[in-house]
C-alpha cells in the first residue's frame, strides 16, 4: 500500500511539473512585449533592454523555466510586475482566506449533498426524492454570480445580516461560502443517490437482508461504505470546480483570495502573479486528488493490494 | 461435458424482467423517454423556444441590441421595455435576445471541437494503447488538473478576447474529461465479442475504431454531449462576468449581470434577468441530458 | 404423511407488475419440505424457481410481489409477517444462499465480520464468544486456518472458499431451512461435489432441511430425497428422486431427462427440447408447454390441465402422463 502511495505521488509531481511548463509556454507566447506593458509605451529603448536583462527574459526558454522552477521550489515565485511585490508574500496573504472559503463550502455542501442525496436513495421514487432531485439540478443549474448576488442582495441588503463584502471575521465567510457550495451540494446529492440506488441491487444486499438484517441495518454498514467510493472520487473533482467559483465569489464578495488574485494579474498584466497563483491553485487540486486516491484505497481492499 | 449440458438444460433467460426486455432502437428509446420524463420533453422545448428566440432576434423586438436611448437610461419594466433600460438606454428585452445568440452558440460549438477531439484522442488512448495511450492520458491529466476557470482565464489572456477565441479556450478547457470517458469505454469495447470477431477476420485497427468502437460510444457522447453544453454556457457567462471574453458592445448574458452588477441595489433585474436566462437554459439541458441518459447509458441498461 | 414438515408453501403465487402488465413469476405452486430432507427444485432458467425461494425469504425485489397462497414455517404463515418480524426470521429460521459467491459477499468487509454479523442479529453473546464460534463454523464447513481466513477479504479468496463463507453465515445460527440458489453453478466441477457432499454433511449433523435450487438434473440426482420440477412458474410434476429418474411422466421432465442421457451416451446428435420458454406475458391458453411438447393434441391447447397423481406420492401436469 505504501508503495502505491509513493507511486501515486511520483504520477502527482510530474503532472505538477507538465502544469508549470504548460503555464509557462502559454504565458510566453502572449502576443505583444510585457516588459513594454510594464514600463509604458514611451519607455527608453536602453532601459527596456536593462529591464530585459535584469528579469532574465533574454536568456533561452529553458534556462529561463529552469530558473522559474528552482526558485519555486525555494518559495520564490519571482517579483509581481504590477504590485512590484514578491508573488509569495501576496499569496500569502490571499491563500488562507481561499482555503477558508473553499473549505467552508466543501464541508456543509458536502453534509448537505449526501445526507439529501440518502434519503433520496432510501425513499427512491417517492415524492421527496423527486423533490430533493429537482431542487438539485436546480442548484447544479445556478451560476455562482447568481446564486451570491441573490444571497448577497436579499441577506446583506435587504435584512442586514451580514455585510456586503470583505471578511473582517467568520460571519463574513457565510454567504460566499453558501453561494460557492451551492453547486456542489446538488451534484453531490445525484451522485450519492445513484450509486446509493446502484448498490442497493447488489447480490450481497440480499446477503445482508438474508442473515436479518433490517433496512438501517443493511443500508448503514454494507451499502453506504460501498456507495461512498465514487462519491469520494467526485469530491477530488469537486475541488477544482470549488476553486473556480472562489474566482467568482472572491469578486463578488471583495475577499482578498488566489482567484480574486489571478483576475487582477491578468487585467494587470502581469505574468509572474498569474504564474503563480494558478500553479499554487492547480497544485492544491493535484493534492486533493492524491489524498483522495489514498483515502480510496482505505476503503476499498480491492484496491489496496492492487497495482 | 457439465458444461454443453449446462447449454442445453439453460435457456437464455435468467429473470422475469428479461422476458419483458426487447430490443430497443435508439428511436424506440428517445420515444419511450418522452412517454415517461414529461420534464425531458419541455426541456426539449424551451431550448428550442431560445434557439427560435435567438434566430428570429431582430424580428421579435424593434430596437437594435445597441440602440441608445440616453433620456429613457436605466427604466424599471414597462410596456414599452418589457424587462427596462441598462444605463445606457439600451432595451435589456432586446440585448438578451441577441446574447442568447451568444450562449447559444458558445455552448454549442466549443462542445462540438471537444467531443470529436476528445472521441478521436479517446478512441485512439484506448484501443491503441502503448505509448499512445500514455502520453494522450498523461496530458489529459494535466489539462484536468487545472481548475477548468483559471484555465480558461489564461488561455483567453493568451489568445485576447473575442468570440472564437473564447470557442477554442473552452473546447481545450473540456476535452481532457471526453477524452478520459471515451477512452474506458473502448477499454471495454475493446473485449467484446464482435471487436474479437472482427479482429479475427482481419480487419484493420482503423476499421475496427471507425465502425466497431465510435458507433457504440455514441450514446455515451450524445449524453456527455447535452450535459456538456450547459457547463459550457456557465463558463463563458462567469468569464464574461469577470470582463474575461466576449467585449462590449456585443451582447453576452454574462456580460449583462457584469455591467448589471453596480445596480444590484437599486435595479436588481438589471442582472437578473440575465441570470434566469442562463438558469432555464441550463436548466434545460441538464434535464434534457439526464432523461437521455437515463434512456441511452449502457452501464443503466446493463442491470 | 406422519413425518414433521418444515416448511410447507400452499398455492404460492408471486407477480411483477410491469408497465407491460402482470408477470406471474410463479402461479399456484405448492410443495412440502419434510424435517431433515433435500427437496430439490428443477427447470430451465426463468421458469420461476428462484422467484419460489426468493418468496420464502420473502426478498423480492421492487416490482415483485406475493400475490396469494401460504408460506408455514412449522405451521406459521409468513406471508402476513411484516419486515420487522421477517427479519428475526431471516437468517435464524431460514436461511439462504446465493448462486454468485463472487458479488454475493460484501467486497470491502472481511469474511469472517461478515459472518459473525449474522450470529450477533439474533444471539446476544459477546463479540470474542461470537468470533469463537465463527472460527468453529468456518472449521466445520472446511475451511483450514479459520483465524486466517476471518481476516480475508472476498475478493482474496476462491469461488469454492467464498462459497463455502456463505454456508457458514447461512448456517451459523442452526436453521430449521436453508435455501440454496443454485449453490454450485458458478463453480468448478471437482469444487462442485465437495460443496454438495457438506450440504449432504450439513444436513445430517445440525438436520437443518434444505431447498436446492437447480437447473442440473445430475446435482439433483445425486441430493435430493424428493424432486419438484417448474415449467413457466408452474410446478408440472413432483415425485421422490428414484421414482422421477426411473419414470419421467410429464414430457417435460422426459425432454430433460433425454438431453442429458443423450450427452452421456455422446450421441451425434444431440437430444434438445425444441423451442425456448414461453414469455410470461404471453402464455398458451391452455398447458403451457404445449407449444414445445414432442405429443401435444389438440385438447392440450384449449384446456389447461391439473396435477394429477400417475404413481406413488407421484404427481404430474398432464393428461396423457404414461409410464
Amino acid at each position: 500500500m505504501l508503495l502505491s502511495i509513493l507511486k501515486r505521488t511520483l504520477q502527482a509531481l510530474v503532472v505538477l511539473i507538465g502544469v508549470a511548463l504548460l503555464i509557462f509556454i502559454m504565458l510566453r507566447i502572449v502576443p505583444g512585449n510585457a516588459i513594454i506593458t510594464m514600463m509604458g509605451e514611451h519607455a527608453n529603448p536602453e532601459a527596456i533592454e536593462r529591464m530585459t536583462a535584469e528579469l532574465g527574459l533574454d536568456k533561452p526558454f529553458y534556462v529561463q523555466f529552469y530558473t522559474y522552477i528552482t526558485g519555486a521550489l525555494r518559495g520564490d515565485f519571482g517579483t509581481s510586475y504590477s504590485l512590484h511585490v514578491s508573488v509569495s508574500s501576496l499569496i500569502a496573504q490571499a491563500f488562507p482566506n481561499t482555503v477558508c472559503l473553499a473549505l467552508s463550502a466543501a464541508v456543509v455542501a458536502w453534509l448537505i449533498g449526501i445526507v439529501c442525496g440518502i434519503i433520496a436513495a432510501i425513499k427512491e421514487n417517492s415524492l421527496l426524492d423527486r423533490l430533493f432531485m429537482g431542487f438539485s439540478l436546480f442548484g447544479v443549474s445556478m451560476p455562482v454570480f447568481m446564486v451570491a448576488m441573490v444571497l448577497q442582495y436579499f441577506f446583506a441588503y435587504k435584512l442586514g445580516w451580514f455585510d456586503i463584502s470583505g471578511v473582517s471575521d467568520w460571519r463574513g465567510f457565510v454567504l460566499p461560502a453558501i453561494a460557492l457550495g451551492w453547486n456542489s451540494a446538488g451534484s453531490i446529492a445525484r451522485l450519492t443517490r445513484s450509486t446509493l440506488v446502484e448498490v442497493l441491487q447488489e447480490d450481497y444486499i440480499d446477503t445482508a437482508r438474508s442473515k436479518g438484517r433490517r433496512r438501517m441495518g443493511v443500508i448503514l454498514f454494507h451499502a453506504l461504505r460501498n456507495s461512498m467510493l465514487p462519491v469520494i472520487t467526485m469530491m477530488a473533482v469537486q475541488l477544482s470546480s470549488l476553486l473556480s467559483g472562489a474566482v467568482i465569489c472572491e469578486t463578488i464578495f471583495s475577499i482578498n483570495g488566489i482567484g480574486r488574485l489571478a483576475v487582477d494579474a491578468i487585467s494587470g498584466r502581469d505574468i509572474p502573479l498569474l504564474q503563480g497563483t494558478i500553479l499554487l491553485s492547480t497544485a492544491l487540486v493535484i493534492l486533493g486528488n492524491l489524498v483522495a486516491d489514498c483515502l480510496y484505497s482505505v476503503l476499498d481492499p480491492r484496491v489496496r493490494k492492487g497495482d | 461435458m457439465r458444461d454443453d449440458q449446462e447449454e442445453i438444460l439453460t435457456m437464455q433467460m435468467d429473470s422475469p424482467e428479461d422476458v419483458l426486455a426487447e430490443a430497443d432502437t435508439l428511436k424506440d428509446q428517445l420515444k419511450r423517454m418522452a412517454r415517461q420524463n414529461k420534464l425531458a420533453v419541455i426541456s426539449a422545448v424551451v431550448i428550442l423556444l431560445f434557439v427560435l428566440g435567438a434566430i428570429f432576434a431582430p424580428v421579435l423586438t424593434p430596437y437594435e441590441f445597441d440602440q441608445l436611448d440616453v433620456i429613457n437610461r436605466l427604466a424599471p419594466p414597462s410596456a414599452e421595455h418589457l424587462l427596462g433600460t441598462d444605463e445606457l438606454g439600451r432595451d435589456v428585452l432586446t440585448r438578451l435576445l441577441y446574447g442568447s445568440r451568444i450562449s447559444l452558440l458558445v455552448g454549442v460549438v466549443p462542445t462540438v471541437i471537444s467531443m470529436l477531439a476528445g472521441a478521436v484522442l479517446g478512441i485512439c488512448a484506448g484501443y491503441i494503447g502503448g505509448k499512445t495511450d500514455t502520453v494522450i492520458m498523461r496530458l489529459a491529466d494535466i489539462m484536468l488538473a487545472f481548475p477548468s476557470m483559471l484555465l480558461a482565464m489564461v488561455i483567453m489572456y493568451t489568445l485576447g478576447d473575442g468570440l472564437i477565441n473564447i470557442f477554442l479556450a473552452l473546447a481545450l478547457v473540456s476535452w481532457a474529461s471526453v477524452a478520459r470517458i471515451v477512452r474506458s469505454e473502448t477499454l471495454k469495447l475493446r473485449e467484446s465479442i464482435f471487436v474479437e470477431a472482427a479482429k479475427s477476420m482481419g480487419v484493420s485497427r482503423l476499421k475496427i475504431m471507425c465502425r466497431h468502437i465510435f458507433p457504440n460510444c455514441l450514446p455515451s457522447l450524445i449524453v456527455l454531449f447535452t450535459l456538456n453544453i450547459p457547463s459550457a454556457i456557465l463558463s463563458e457567462s462567469s468569464l464574461s462576468f469577470l470582463g474575461i471574453g466576449i467585449k462590449y458592445p456585443q451582447a453576452s448574458w454574462g456580460l449583462m449581470v457584469n455591467l448589471g452588477r453596480q445596480f444590484l441595489y437599486t435595479k436588481p433585474w438589471l442582472s437578473l434577468a440575465p441570470s434566469i436566462a442562463i438558469m432555464l437554459v441550463v436548466l434545460a439541458f441538464n434535464f434534457l441530458g439526464d432523461g437521455l441518459r437515463d434512456v441511452l447509458d449502457p452501464h443503466l441498461k446493463d442491470q | 404423511m406422519d413425518e414433521a414438515i418444515t416448511l410447507s408453501v400452499r398455492d404460492l403465487s408471486t407477480s411483477f407488475f410491469s408497465e407491460k402488465g402482470e408477470v406471474k413469476a410463479v402461479d399456484h405452486v405448492s410443495f412440502d419440505v419434510p424435517h431433515g430432507s433435500i427437496v430439490g427444485l428443477v427447470g430451465e432458467s426463468g421458469c420461476g424457481k428462484s422467484m419460489t425461494a426468493r418468496s420464502v425469504m420473502k426478498l423480492l425485489k421492487y416490482p415483485g410481489k406475493i400475490v396469494g397462497g401460504e408460506i408455514l414455517l412449522e405451521g406459521r404463515d409468513l406471508v402476513p409477517l411484516s419486515e420487522r418480524d421477517m427479519s428475526l426470521i431471516r437468517g435464524e429460521e431460514i436461511a439462504m444462499i446465493f448462486q454468485e459467491p463472487m458479488t454475493s459477499l460484501n467486497p470491502v468487509t472481511p469474511v469472517g465480520k461478515q459472518v459473525q454479523e449474522a450470529i450477533l442479529q439474533h444471539r446476544k453473546i459477546s463479540r470474542e464468544e461470537a468470533k469463537k464460534n465463527v472460527l468453529h463454523m468456518l472449521e466445520t464447513v472446511g475451511i483450514s486456518e479459520p483465524e486466517k481466513r476471518y481476516r480475508c477479504y472476498p475478493h482474496e479468496l476462491s469461488g469454492g472458499l467464498r462459497q463455502r463463507v456463505m454456508i457458514a453465515m447461512a448456517m451459523i445460527c442452526r436453521p430449521k431451512l436453508l435455501i440454496a440458489d443454485e449453490p454450485t453453478t458458478a463453480l468448478d466441477v471437482t469444487v462442485e461435489a465437495q460443496i454438495l457432499e457438506l450440504l449432504r454433511e450439513l444436513r445430517d449433523t445440525i438436520g437443518t432441511s434444505i431447498i436446492l435450487i437447480s437447473h442440473n438434473l445430475g446435482v439433483i440426482a445425486q441430493l435430493c430425497d424428493y424432486v419438484y420440477v417448474m415449467y413457466a412458474g408452474q410446478v408440472v410434476e413432483h415425485a421422490p428422486v428414484l421414482e422421477l429418474f426411473d419414470h419421467p411422466s410429464h414430457p417435460y421432465t422426459q425432454g430433460l431427462m433425454d438431453s442429458v442421457r443423450s450427452l452421456r451416451r455422446g450421441d451425434e446428435r444431440l437430444s434438445t427440447i425444441p423451442g425456448t420458454v414461453p414469455n410470461l406475458l404471453r402464455l398458451p391458453q391452455g398447458c403451457r408447454f404445449a407449444p414445445r411438447c414432442p405429443m401435444a393434441r389438440e385438447d392440450c391447447r384449449s384446456c389447461p390441465p391439473e396435477l394429477s397423481p400417475v404413481g406413488d406420492r407421484h404427481l404430474a401436469r398432464c393428461p396423457y402422463a404414461g409410464r
